[in-house]
């Protein structure tokens, strides 16, 4: 997009004092910034500071709040005001000390309701937690004013329903904010509103002139609404005393300004992720211009994060017990995407990339924001020991491969929510929650049939009914139903977005994209090793099928061995990479709502357990009920040959046909890493780079003992800030459910006898 | 070169900072002739409860994480049981390994050091020698075998310059008496090959192991050493100017 540069504008001018480069300065283009203004950095981490006495007096002020806060698992709700950008009158946690301000609602922690999404979901996540819905809202929201929500049910069909409830299909955003789309919020720190005003109208301006089709009608009505949403960014900016319609002139209002267009996203949306994108690197030209300027000093650039990452730390949204049971906890994926080389293969490392992870000593462990480092063999050496200390400190931190990100959507990509990467103001994506592909094999051995109810969901077709499973009919059998299943589920995903759009649109994160945007269409599937461990276990051994009265296969007794995923062995891994392959082109024939390019990811957040509670017996001997492996992970204690033979399987699943992220979850007890406590970060880094370096993509590392976690189930108190990495995300141990306790703990430690 | 050597394996892993340095494929070869009352892998203890394997088959699997150990900074390990009871078939795995540019480690009792041949030696990047007692009595009772062949191989790596680490694991009541830990020190100071020796506490993960074949553990009530001794120990070795950790 293009801006109109005013010539004489002197407060640009100094805001950008001392700033190289010219392309940015035409054009809205914060990587063409980046590139010609940031100082690459090469050393270790000796030059971090501590905590101030103040950040420590900001975080403790607030992390008072949160036992009372886990008790009754909100602490407060304004259930009379439907938040917008302008809702909420403004709030602080301690207004003498807080150096980035600005909170959701009027205090910090009062949750807002945002009934756009859904009016159901809004009552039911108030009564959940004690509150009476307002009746005006009740009122506004269920006669006045439609929501998402109940737009997608009026263009459901009956199929969709049923495979949506007989959970075949789910975690579908049709009842609450997709999320997963990142603003590209740099933009308001380096252009400031007024300017990004200037360059919507431009955008809206070319529009015009084209005739009034549905598409163009659309996208007009859009532009319009992200340039009134940006006028409502400056006017809450400067409710807390920030003048955010000109470019921010010091590192301080540059944290703040960013800080600001990413909080009235929150304040707009409750998006099941709302990531934050790729910042440190952006606000490292800031702090390096005012420490070279003399105005601060390290530990002032260390606590300017450190108050930033606070405020990231305590956004929060009212949603159901149910979906916080699925997704472990109360997760917001302000996920921050750290590190990488740039395509001119100078680092994208900078010392503000230390300073963000440098907060999960400052602050101690959280979940939140969802550091993630994008991982690269060629990042300085310095860096990488660093990341890997943190991981081995913390568990706080996940990796994904720059080597495979970079070449397909840039130097300047991001990661929304857990492992879906885009280019930072150029693509979103449609959230696409996963299809159960496990349910599905079975669905394949009962010609369509639940095997939990017996309900025919699928098209009717004839069961399988020999005494003993043959692969060639199971395979042709289960072909046919993922065929049934792709069509449904990209056809119900076109539902829910053209929903989201018309009731529920991302009026700001849109603002801060340009016009026309990338679509993603991220579609996923889970289940992915149970359903390959099934077909090994049918086709290198023999699998016993059990059936009730009415002919349904309830149980299978596998005879003999079998090959299992996640042992680096081609002939299992192979069927794992068959089934991704084969899935992703399934999906690729059915068209998209406003042409979205198809991605799929291999994900399961934490959902594992509740696909694993409502999925029956399965043939490679998983017990109904039994979790699921997280995303890509092999089943829990299948993986018998250690870290790197796991990981190497999981590396085989194609990038190319699973774009939108391959997950692996991986548990190492810190023996595991080494005798020598001195050289377990070397050795971590020595498996990111090689697991990278296989074309493997994403790793969460969780350096743990099953002990620690035993202990922190039986005494949760001592362990307030235990945080370990599930699936894309960190959460609290002690806040997750007991049954998702019980599965990280069943699952694989690698450790060293 | 292709052979057809063949030998008895119990099963290959993983492992990481532990078995050599970085990560690395642990061959374990069936089959030891002592009886270690702390042994922690009883099921490697015959040679015929092995799956014979050939030399091409494990070198295919080794291949599968050539590229992966060679960026991670790992290798091939050779343990068991005992890998010089099987001297061909570890000397080719040894030389097949480097061959295929890995480093290469054995991991052996010393035990039966005389069957390792100069040139198995000579494929050999590393030598982890477990030194089990240096209390000649204490080391039969707690292996079943004699210390001497162990000394003699250490002092043999030492003069063809093969590097080694020592191990030494810490049992409490059976290898913590301070003369012969002094002893092994003095023993270990004088190997200019040695780089670093382990200290490694004793420990019972093994004990499921014995009541899964049925035959009782030995130690089973003997504790696991407290962290204070095992540094203890450790700065015996580090005031012989050794790394020890």
């Amino acid at each position: 997009m293009t801006i109109t540069v005013t010539a004489d504008n002197r407060t640009t001018a100094d805001a950008w004092r001392d700033f190289a480069g010219s392309g940015w300065r035409e054009h809205v283009d914060v990587r063409d910034f980046i590139q010609a203004n940031y100082t690459p950095y090469e050393g270790d981490a000796t030059f971090l500071t501590g905590p101030t006495d103040r950040t420590r007096a900001v975080w403790e002020k607030v992390s008072a709040l949160f036992p009372e806060e886990r008790r009754r698992g909100v602490l407060d709700v304004d259930t009379a005001t439907p938040s917008t950008i302008t809702s909420h009158a403004p709030g602080w946690i301690d207004r003498d000390r807080e150096l980035i301000v600005g909170l959701q609602t009027d205090a910090p922690l009062r949750r807002a309701i945002m009934p756009n999404g859904g009016l159901r979901m809004v009552e039911s996540g108030l009564k959940a937690y004690g509150y009476e819905p307002d009746p005006f809202v009740t009122r506004v929201f269920g006669t006045y004013r439609k929501t998402h929500n109940d737009g997608v049910f009026d263009a459901y069909t009956p199929e969709m329903r049923a495979a949506r409830k007989a959970g075949i299909i789910t975690g579908l955003p049709d009842a609450y904010g997709r999320g997963r789309i990142i603003g590209d919020y740099r933009r308001v720190a380096l252009y400031g509103t007024d300017r990004l005003i200037e360059a919507k109208q431009a955008e809206r301006a070319l529009l015009d002139a084209r005739p009034s089709t549905a598409d163009v009608i659309r996208d007009r009505e859009e532009l319009a609404e992200q340039t009134r949403a940006l006028g409502e960014l400056a006017e809450m900016a400067a409710s807390y005393g920030c003048d955010v319609t000109r470019p921010a002139a010091t590192a301080h209002e540059a944290v703040q300004w960013l800080y600001l267009g990413y909080l009235a996203a929150v304040k707009e949306q409750n998006g099941a992720a709302m990531s934050l994108g790729r910042t440190s690197t952006f606000l490292d030209v800031y702090l390096q211009r005012d420490l070279d300027e003399g105005v601060i000093d390290e530990s002032r650039a260390q606590e300017l994060i450190d108050d930033f990452v606070i405020k990231l730390r305590i956004v929060r949204f009212l949603r159901t017990p149910e979906y916080d049971a699925l997704f472990s906890g109360d997760p917001t994926w302000v996920t921050e995407s750290i590190g990488g080389m740039g395509q001119d293969g100078r680092t994208l490392v900078t010392r503000t990339s230390f300073r963000f992870l440098q907060t999960l000593y400052n602050l101690g462990p959280a979940p939140e924001p969802n550091l993630t480092v994008l991982w690269s063999p060629q990042l300085p050496f310095g860096f990488k020991e660093f990341c890997a200390q943190v991981s081995i400190d913390t568990s706080a931190v996940q990796y994904e491969s720059d080597e495979l990100t970079r070449p397909r959507t840039g130097d300047d990509t991001a990661i929304a929510c857990c492992v879906s990467a885009m280019a930072v103001g150029k693509q979103m994506q449609f959230f696409g929650a996963r299809v159960n592909l496990a349910k599905a094999l079975l669905y394949a051995v009962n010609g369509g049939r639940d095997e939990m109810t017996g309900a025919q969901i699928a098209p009717a077709a004839p069961p399988l009914t020999g005494e003993y499973l043959d692969h060639d009919e199971l395979s042709a059998a289960y072909d046919r139903v993922l065929d049934w299943l792709a069509k449904t589920y990209v056809d119900a995903l076109n539902v829910i977005h053209y929903m989201h759009d018309k009731y529920a649109y991302e009026r700001v994160e849109m603002a801060l994209h340009d016009h026309p945007v990338h679509r993603f269409m991220a579609c996923g599937i889970a289940g992915l090793s149970v359903a390959a461990d099934s077909l090994s276990a049918v086709k290198y051994a023999r699998v016993k099928v059990f059936r009730d009265g009415t002919g349904l296969a309830v149980d299978f007794r596998t005879e003999g061995d079998f090959p299992a995923y996640g042992n680096n062995d081609d002939r299992a891994d192979g069927i794992a990479v068959g089934l991704v392959e084969s899935f992703m082109a399934k999906v690729r024939r059915h068209p998209t709502y406003r042409g979205a390019e198809h991605t799929q990811s291999v994900l399961t957040i934490t959902s594992n357990v509740v696909y694993g509670q409502h999925t029956g017996n399965t043939p490679d001997g998983r017990r109904a009920g039994a979790p699921f492996a997280p995303g890509a992970n092999p089943m829990n204690g299948r993986d018998r040959h250690g870290v790197a033979a796991s990981a190497l399987s999981v590396a085989k699943l194609p990038y190319e046909q699973a774009r939108d992220g391959i997950s692996l979850t991986t548990t190492v007890t810190p023996e595991g890493l080494g005798h020598n406590p001195d050289e377990r970060a070397g050795h971590l880094v020595g498996i990111l780079d090689a697991y990278t370096a296989s074309g493997g993509f994403h790793m969460n590392v969780n350096v743990l003992d099953r002990a620690t976690l035993e202990d922190a189930m039986h005494h949760p108190e001592k362990y307030p800030d235990l945080t370990i990495r599930v699936s894309g995300y960190a959460v609290n141990f002690v806040r997750l459910t007991r049954e998702q306790q019980l599965d990280v703990i069943s699952r694989t430690f690698h450790g060293s006898l | 070169m292709r052979t057809s050597t063949t030998g008895r394996i119990h099963s290959w892993d993983l492992s990481t900072g532990v078995d050599g340095p970085g990560t690395r494929f642990v061959l374990f070869v069936s089959g030891c002739p002592l009886r270690c009352l702390y042994c922690a892998n009883p099921d490697t203890w015959h040679m015929r409860d092995g799956r014979e394997t050939t030399v091409d088959e494990v070198m295919a699997e080794i291949e599968k994480y050539r590229a992966f150990l060679t960026t991670a900074g790992g290798g091939v390990t050779v343990t068991g049981g005992e890998p010089l009871l099987q001297p061909a078939f570890t000397g080719e795995i040894l030389r097949r390994s480097k061959e295929a540019g890995l480093h290469t480690a054995l991991d052996t009792s010393g035990f039966l050091g005389a069957r390792a041949s100069d040139e198995l030696l000579a494929h050999t990047d590393l030598v982890l020698l477990d030194i089990k007692s240096f209390d000649v009595p204490a080391y039969r009772r707690l292996t079943g075998g004699e210390l001497a062949p162990t000394l003699g191989f250490a002092t043999r790596l030492d003069r063809l310059g093969v590097p080694m680490w020592i191990r030494y694991v810490l049992v409490p009541g059976w290898t913590d008496d301070p003369e012969a830990v002094a002893g092994l020190a003095a023993f270990v100071a004088g190997l200019g090959s040695v780089d670093r020796v382990d200290v490694l506490p004793f420990h019972k993960l093994g004990a499921a192991k014995y009541e899964a074949l049925g035959i009782p553990f030995p130690l089973r009530d003997t504790p696991v050493p407290a962290r204070e001794s095992v540094e203890r120990v450790r700065e015996r070795f580090r005031e012989r100017g050794l790394k020890a950790y």
